[in-house]
């Protein structure tokens, strides 16, 4: 096989383009069924690719989604810095305490493989109708990833950078702001990614639940409106939102890594 | 050998100084925490004003240990550690360490790592002196141009440079070195021996330096220290070297590499190298350090 470093003329050209081969392929086959059940489904025809780029022109265009768009990222980034808030203090006690690591980690360990979305009825009960659940939902989903991180990341600190601040007479919270927290970013913005991308994921469900802006609102409303085109729309547009926030957070890390 | 002075500190500190030590270290043991053996059992030395001491020892003698105590970096078991007069639990920010290791931190570049302990509240250097200094640190090693790069793009010789400049620009009274060079090939090594001399003369600083290499102690020191475990017992034995080779600092070197081939220097090394030896057979199954 060649090397991609080898490649040259049109062969170059044919594997840049080759990531769009997969939703190339994904169109053309959405496409053919829909065209296919239409005859003994009318319904499906609502769904069709055409119907779909049309309704999403007119919802980019009409900045309705720019509105609702707006409201999810707000729960997003609301729900990641309480993720960040109790999730960093966290890990770094569980990293740094094996008496608290002990007695906590079969809880944490429970906790986490409850859904987040199965708090919703508590949520509401306690915080009432609005944002406050869907933040409280979205920082319990995407608190795990980072107490986790951070605590990985604690316990794989190098003991020499610690020896050295001591040997500077650095004081404790130098050590922690100086030493600590940048020998363990690494793993906060892992743990920040996989906390993204998990809130994004629990975010729809979340805000099809009590809430009267943001996209999942606007998926199950558009169902209601029997606007089909408008709701296939807007689950790509979550995809392809998902995956641009996803390449941001990659895109952060790999800035902070720029000096390995 | 009639020139080469064999006392313990004490006996030397009542002769030669009526200074006090920059350092002292009296009667220190050491126990692992695991078994509560001793690395190291009533230990003491000395370094004085502008002196370069070399504690030379093989591997697994404690003598890592030693330093590590030296700058409060280890509590002992015993004794204690005085540095201007004063017992010490950490390490003064006068006083600045050199590890084996360089021990850059990998997120801060060439700079960024000087300046670091220039930004600690220990020091709390003005902004604008922080810059001047760690511009004449990184001068007096030769790395003003690789000052923004950071540490995975230097070679181990560069980063043990980055090394001694940080605890350069700190200005420390007291160096303490754990095998600095001891990673290095010898060509950077000499580079480096010689930097560091030149260094603890222009900045006045006393040295204690940790070294497996015989010639590198003979090469660097005013007053070298072989440190052994002789039956579980540590024993110390000094040489004065100043009075073999006269001179200090960058003279000291020039001296010993001159003198290298003389029968004075040969009657030093193999008297050293035979105590050395003595040590090793004294202890066949001693635990590492």
């Amino acid at each position: 096989m060649n090397l991609p470093g080898k490649r040259s003329g049109y062969r170059r050209i044919l594997y840049a383009l080759l990531p769009l081969a997969g939703p190339i392929c994904f169109v053309c086959i959405w496409w053919a069924v829909t065209h296919l059940l239409a005859g003994s489904t009318p319904m499906a025809a609502y769904f069709a690719p055409e119907k779909t780029w049309q309704a999403a022109l007119r919802l980019l265009g009409n900045g309705v989604l720019a509105g609702h768009t707006l409201d999810s990222l707000r729960r997003v980034f609301a729900g990641l810095g309480l993720a960040l808030l109790f999730g960093i203090p966290t890990g770094l006690l569980l990293g740094n305490s094996r008496l608290f690591e002990r007695s906590a980690n079969l809880f944490f360990q429970l906790l986490r493989m409850v859904s987040p979305l199965s708090w919703m009825p508590l949520a509401i009960i306690v915080l009432g109708i609005g944002d406050a659940p869907v933040y409280f939902l979205l920082g319990f989903a995407g608190v795990w990833p980072i107490i986790l991180n951070v605590a990985a990341g604690v316990a794989a600190l190098d003991l020499k950078w610690l020896k050295l601040a001591k040997s500077m007479a650095a004081t404790k919270a130098e050590i922690l702001f100086h030493i600590v927290f940048p020998g363990i970013m690494d793993h906060i913005l892992t743990g920040i990614r996989l906390s993204i991308g998990i809130i994004w994921i629990v975010l729809v469900p979340a805000e099809m639940l009590g809430v009267q802006a943001g996209l999942g609102y606007f998926i199950l409303d558009s169902r209601d409106r029997m606007e089909y085109g408008d709701l296939v729309a807007t689950i790509l547009y979550i995809g392809i939102l998902g995956a641009a926030i996803d390449y941001a957070a990659r895109r952060l890390r790999s800035k902070w890594l720029r000096y390995a | 050998m009639s020139s080469a002075v064999n006392k313990n500190p004490e006996e030397r500190s009542s002769q030669a100084d009526t200074t006090a030590p920059v350092l002292q270290v009296a009667h220190v043991s050491l126990r692992y925490p695991e078994n509560n053996e001793y690395v190291f059992r009533d230990v003491s030395l000395a370094v004085y004003e502008r002196e370069v001491v070399a504690l030379l020892g093989e591997s697994g003698c404690g003598k890592s240990s030693l330093i590590n105590l030296a700058g409060g970096l280890l509590a002992s078991s015993a004794g204690h550690v005085a540095f201007r007069g004063k017992k010490i639990q950490t390490t003064p920010p006068e006083v600045a360490v050199v590890f084996q290791d360089a021990c850059l931190l990998p997120w801060l570049t060439v700079y960024g790592n000087v300046d670091f302990a220039l930004r600690l509240r220990s020091l709390r250097v003005p902004a604008d002196e922080r810059k001047e200094r760690v511009r004449a640190a990184l001068r007096e090693v030769g790395l003003e141009d690789a000052a923004h790069r950071y540490p995975a793009q230097l070679s181990g010789g560069m980063a043990q440079r980055v090394a001694l400049a940080r605890s350069l620009a700190r200005r420390a009274e007291l160096l303490l070195l754990d095998e600095p060079f001891s990673s290095l090939d010898a060509i950077t090594r000499g580079a480096m021996q010689e930097q560091l001399l030149g260094i603890a003369r222009k900045y006045r600083s006393s040295v204690l330096i940790v070294t497996h290499d015989m010639d590198e102690g003979l090469m660097l020191a005013d007053r070298l220290i072989l440190m052994a475990k002789d039956h579980g017992e540590t024993r110390l034995r000094e040489w004065n070297l100043r009075a073999v080779f006269g001179g200090a600092g960058a003279d000291r070197r020039r001296n010993a590499q001159r003198n290298r081939r003389s029968s004075v220097f040969m009657d030093l090394r193999e008297d050293i190298a035979a105590d050395l030896a003595a040590g090793t057979a004294a202890r066949p199954g001693d635990a590492g350090e």
